[in-house]
């Protein structure tokens, strides 16, 4: 018995060769002391049974201790090993993987769908129509007064006498309730024209979701807390928002809904002009003209409706300070939002 | 519109913080785009007085002035008078100037230096009104009237600073062009009232006793005023006419306060008489107009329709030429103002005028907005006509004109004004009931908050039956309906106010739209193929006979609506080139517009469609650095691939096909034959680095993709065999897979080309192409001796049909 507590003595000081092993030694060390048959520590643990009560027992705890050190040294090793295996094997493996050209969608389609999306979630399906109108569908059925001042924000392209491309996709509403009976909710992306010079901040031609909700019993408390929902889950869930009177012809009441400037989150920056606040959009309850404009009983009905442009939004979310370079394509561009809007 | 907040202070008759101004219009009545302070470059001037004034030596224009500037030591030196060199006539000892110490910067961004003036040295300046931005006098330096002690600072001193504020004012809210409408509303907000501030210096009750009263309304269309007729023969464009006539008056410069409130708002003072009228239209939003009797023919003020050709020149300087869509305000011969917009150079207040005629009109707005358009001409006058002022304010607002001018230019008003209003009108009155407020807004407004609200905005509240009814005040031609009502309510109250808790909602009937979908399916496959999506301008020159123009365009580079995609991506290409990007893949979904039957609503419009289309240009795949430096670059195979998975996905129905006509290319066909797409190579404007460039474009069809049916895995081992064939002119792949598909039947699974070769062992204008053939019986295992016999067939077949060998090795 005390020739094999000595063995172990001289195997337990063997633990300390293991930390500065490499892969090869370790390997050796390992059949040299836990090998199946030859192990050193394997045969020792093999002579207990043979021995005494009491020597089995001390001996046996102290070989059984030693076996679970040994393993749990072995382990360690290996796993340093494994993990600087890149240099000691002679392959970098810090060099580049090999890829296939990654495709992505526009940022502006990005922001649309990831817009359209939440709506879904709040029940608002897909509504599109044509890009070429005529005056009583952009205007006059979205009560327009005919020769008005308010149609000075609109300046528009004509194809001919009253054929224009549309300045917002809110022709789509009329078109919207015509063909289908309330209870509508319709979310309406589309290109949309206005005659207005390519600069910094404006685009001849840009992209503009509209939203509509027309049923029984709707009220400005929905309305405010559609869209509020809708702030809170694009952009962060403690964005303030807020809203304040605005006037478009086919809204009353009429109401523009801001954000906490989400580049200086409210404090104040160039991008909000110190205001703390970014215009979202523009919305209000559905007017009742637009209603028996389309044949629906605006006593019974109510609704609320609301417009935004993405690519604004795109703009103020990740600090693109310039409209035309969404337009560019420049691929470097693209790519950098290939990968997600976030 | 502009609005300073001293004068709205002035209105309010309390102080006022231009920020809280700003957040209470922003969140209750409009937007504020702006908050400007005013004359913070004046905070270098001191207030000043001359103790004693001396000849200069060497000059007799100029005087030295011994200067009292305070105890400060602006400007270098101790505290105590300075000698300061002044040029001006009016300057006089014992008076008190604004100075400008050595140092100071003024108006304009100049810095004052020590200078000597004809050997003299000065000690600063005192300043005219010209020098401090406040007016357009040089002549002499700016007298003040002030108990202030030398050394205060101008600005504090003389209560000149001031906020503009910009606000964003909405179509339908003519009301907030003027002071007084700005201060009502914010007097709803603050909680007080609107009182207009007395005249400095009037009314002298003497000259004006004729108008304390209301002048008669005449349901005429003529009368005559102090000896002046005037007839009203256009009531259509002129519903209601004033006149007044002013005797006397002196033309000349206008007093300080009334300069100081029309440069807070970033108006020019002109003279007195101009300027008093310009006072009320910012104060009251009643443009009024003021001319010249004694330059009337007649005399008369004739209101009427320009004759066609009807020539007159605006104060401009500019000829126009009227037209019978417009109203005109005439003497006995020739028109003397375009009615609402401008008046001629040559019925203009002078500095000669001594009797004036005072118009104060309503013009029917849209008369006025075609008339402003037709001649390009607008003014703060037609800009307010256009929005619709206060029909019912007109006299109030000629009497405090007229006041003012006696005020300011002297003069007399010997008769009533005239008023011609043929049809009167009265307030509208709207019938609102408290419960649809309620119901619509989502939360219960008691009746009388509501009625507070709406009195507190300027409309009267009456009780009727159930429901109350509202008098909509003149000034209020927006609010028509009850609803515009209930949105005063509501932003009265302010939205904020409201809650916005999500509440149920019943689905919508409206299904998702097909097109939609359609765009999104093949952008997804677009994408995972590694192409990028760009977004190009729809306009641009025209790209064929279809291509549809725009009446008017804001070029001639964009005057046309696309035809096509692909034009414009190329233009991309290009400018990413530009840039240096070799390796490009780019693709678009968009409209595409041809002339043709619309597919709006009434027909008229062009023909419009989704596009799909794609360009490509350089490495195939980014390059790895295990396999050498050069990837190949796209070649024609890499556009097939990419036009085949469009075609695939876009236009489901389609065959895409070789081009006819000898070109390289392919083009997709739908069963009828329609042409509905085609791919091919690119010219561009490549710079000498770049790689070859494709593109394609297919028509978007909105069509339901096929749903797929499971094809059970099959259990049985293939047989593979490479098949090596001579193809003799004119034979195509296609020909030889159709054969062999159509003999050999569905065992043989699949069938695929790798290997194409022409040369040596092949006679001249042959090539061999080599396929790899799968065969497969589902149910049992084929055998070699199965195979063969079914091959034998194919070969067979394609001899006899094509002239096809099999290629002897
Ligand atoms: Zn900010």
């Amino acid at each position: 018995m005390r020739d094999l507590l000595a063995a172990l003595a001289e195997l337990r000081e063997r633990l300390k060769e293991i930390p500065q092993a490499d892969e090869r030694r370790l390997s050796g060390l390992k059949t040299e002391i836990l090998g199946r048959r030859v192990g050193a520590l394997t045969q020792i643990l093999g002579r207990i049974p043979k021995l005494d009560p009491a020597s089995k027992k001390e001996v046996g705890a102290s070989a059984n201790a030693l076996k679970r050190a040994f393993e749990a040294a072995f382990a360690a090793r290996e796993g340093e090993l494994k993990r600087a295996a890149g240099t000691v094997t002679g392959v970098d493996l810090t060099m580049p993987g090999r890829a296939g050209w990654r495709g992505g969608l526009h940022l502006v389609t990005q922001v649309v769908d990831e817009i359209c999306e939440i709506f879904r979630e709040l029940g608002f399906t897909r509504a599109v129509g044509p890009e070429a109108e005529t005056e009583r569908y952009n205007f006059f059925a979205l009560n327009f007064p005919k020769d008005h001042p308010a149609l000075d924000a609109q300046d528009s392209f004509y194809l001919s006498g009253d054929i224009l491309l549309r300045t917002h996709t809110s022709p789509v509403q009329i078109r919207t309730l015509e063909r289908y009976p309330p209870p509508i909710r319709v979310v309406i992306p589309g290109q949309v024209y206005r005659r207005d010079p390519f600069d910094a901040s404006h685009a001849p031609v840009f992209q503009q979701i509209e939203g509509l909700a027309v049923d029984e019993g709707i009220t400005f408390v929905d309305f405010k807390a559609t869209l509020a929902t809708f702030a809170r889950k694009f952009f962060a869930p403690d964005t303030r928002v807020r809203f304040r009177p605005s006037y478009f012809p086919f809204t009353e009441p009429s109401a523009e809904m801001d954000v906490q400037c989400q580049i200086c989150k409210g404090v104040g920056c160039p991008t909000c002009k110190q205001t703390g606040w970014m215009e979202i959009l523009g919305s209000g309850l559905v007017h009742p003209a637009v209603l028996e404009n389309c044949g629906v009983d605006s006593e019974r009905y109510t609704g609320f409706a609301w417009g935004m442009g993405p690519e604004r939004i795109a703009m103020s979310r990740h600090g693109i300070p310039d409209i035309r370079v969404l337009f560019e394509s420049d691929v470097r561009f693209l790519a950098q939002f290939a990968g997600g809007a976030r | 519109m502009i609005v300073s907040r001293r004068w709205l202070e002035a209105l309010l008759d309390r102080p006022l913080d231009a920020r809280d101004v700003a957040d209470r219009l922003t969140l209750h009545v409009a937007a504020v785009d702006a908050v400007v302070p005013l004359h913070q470059d004046l905070g270098d001037v001191l207030i000043a007085r001359v103790l004693e004034v001396k000849k200069h030596p060497d000059a007799d224009r100029l005087s030295l002035c011994l200067v009292d500037r305070g105890g400060g030591s602006a400007g270098g030196g101790r505290g105590g008078p300075v000698e300061v060199v002044c040029g001006a006539p009016n300057v006089q000892a014992g008076k008190i100037y604004p100075y400008a110490p050595v140092g100071a910067v003024l108006p304009g961004g100049v810095k004052l230096e020590r200078k000597k003036i004809r050997g003299v040295e000065s000690n600063g300046m005192l300043c005219s009104a010209k020098e401090l931005g406040l007016g357009a006098d040089h002549t002499g330096i700016l007298e003040l009237d002030t108990t202030a002690a030398p050394g205060t600072r101008f600005i504090d001193a003389m209560g000149i600073g001031d906020h503009q504020i910009v606000i964003d004012v909405p179509a339908n809210r003519p009301d907030l062009l003027c002071h007084k409408g700005v201060a009502r509303e914010l007097g709803a907000s603050i909680g007080a009232v609107v009182k207009l501030p007395a005249i400095p210096g009037g009314p002298a009750d003497s000259r004006t006793a004729g108008l304390s009263a209301r002048p008669p309304v005449r349901q005429s269309a003529t009368g005559v005023v102090d000896g002046v007729e005037v007839r009203l023969e256009d009531p259509e464009g002129a519903p209601r006419y004033m006149i007044a006539v002013i005797r006397g008056a002196r033309v000349g410069p206008s007093p300080t306060w009334l300069a100081a409130r029309l440069t807070a708002v970033g108006q020019r003072p002109i003279n007195n008489v101009v300027d008093a009228t310009n006072y009320i239209l910012f104060e009251l939003n009643q443009p009024l107009h003021a001319f010249d009797l004694g330059r009337l023919r007649g005399p008369a003020v004739v209101v009427r329709r320009a004759r066609p050709g009807e020539k007159i020149v605006t104060l401009d300087g500019v000829t126009r030429t009227l037209t019978a869509d417009m109203t005109a305000i005439c003497d006995a011969e020739h028109p003397t103002i375009v009615a609402g917009v401008m008046g001629s150079a040559e019925s203009e207040v002078s500095a000669d005028t001594r009797d004036l005629v005072l118009e104060c009109a309503y013009f029917q707005p849209t008369r006025i907005r075609r008339t402003r358009r037709a001649l390009e001409l607008s003014s703060e006058s037609s800009y307010r006509f256009e929005r619709g002022i206060d029909m019912l304010g007109m006299p109030d607002a000629l009497r405090r004109a007229i006041e003012l001018i006696i005020a300011v230019a002297g003069g007399e008003v010997r008769a009533p004004a005239l008023d011609l209003w043929p049809q009167p009108q009265q307030e509208r009155t709207i019938f609102l009931r408290p419960e649809r407020v309620s119901r619509l807004l989502g939360v219960t407004i008691e009746r009388p908050e509501v009625e507070r609200l709406l009195t507190a905005v300027g409309f009267f509240v009456a009780p009727k039956d159930a429901r109350l009814a509202v008098q909509v005040p003149g000034w209020r031609p927006d609010v028509t309906r009850e609803v515009d009502l209930i949105e005063e309510v509501a932003r009265s109250k302010g939205y904020d106010a409201f809650p916005d808790e999500l509440r149920p909602y019943r689905p919508g009937t409206v299904p998702d739209a097909p097109d939609e979908r359609a765009r999104a399916r093949i952008r997804e496959q677009l994408v995972r193929a590694g192409l990028l999506e760009a977004r190009t301008l729809p306009l641009g020159p025209p790209d064929g006979p279809d291509a549809v123009p725009i009446l008017n365009p804001l070029s001639a580079e964009e005057a046309h609506l696309r035809h096509r995609l692909v034009p414009g991506l190329v233009r991309r290409i290009e400018y990413n080139w530009a840039n240096r990007n070799r390796d490009i893949r780019l693709f678009e979904v968009g409209t595409v517009f041809r002339k043709g039957t619309g597919t709006g609503a009434g027909g008229g419009g062009p023909e419009e469609w989704t596009s799909v289309a794609g360009v490509l240009t350089g490495a195939r795949r980014p390059p790895h650095w295990s396999e050498g430096a050069k990837v190949p670059d796209m070649d024609i195979w890499d556009l097939k691939y990419h036009f085949a998975l469009a075609v695939a996905v876009a236009a489901p129905s389609c065959d895409v096909r070789p081009a006819t006509g000898g070109a390289v290319g392919w083009v997709a066909v739908e069963r009828g034959g329609q042409l509905v797409g085609w791919a091919g190579p690119l010219e561009a404007d490549a710079p000498v680095w770049a790689a070859p460039l494709f593109g394609f474009e297919v028509r978007l069809a909105a069509a339901q993709p096929d749903l797929g049916v499971y094809r059970p895995l099959p259990l049985q081992p293939p047989v593979e065999r490479d098949l090596a064939l001579v193809l003799p002119p004119g034979v195509t792949a296609a020909q030889v897979s159709d054969v062999l598909r159509r003999t050999v039947g569905p065992l043989l699974e699949r069938l695929e080309v790798f290997d194409e070769y022409r040369g040596p062992g092949i006679p001249a204008g042959h090539r061999s192409v080599a396929w790899h053939c799968t065969f497969r019986d589902p149910e049992r295992t084929l055998r070699e001796r199965d195979v063969d016999a079914l091959l034998a067939r194919g070969l067979e077949a394609l001899e006899g049909e094509l002239g096809v060998r099999r290629r002897e090795s």
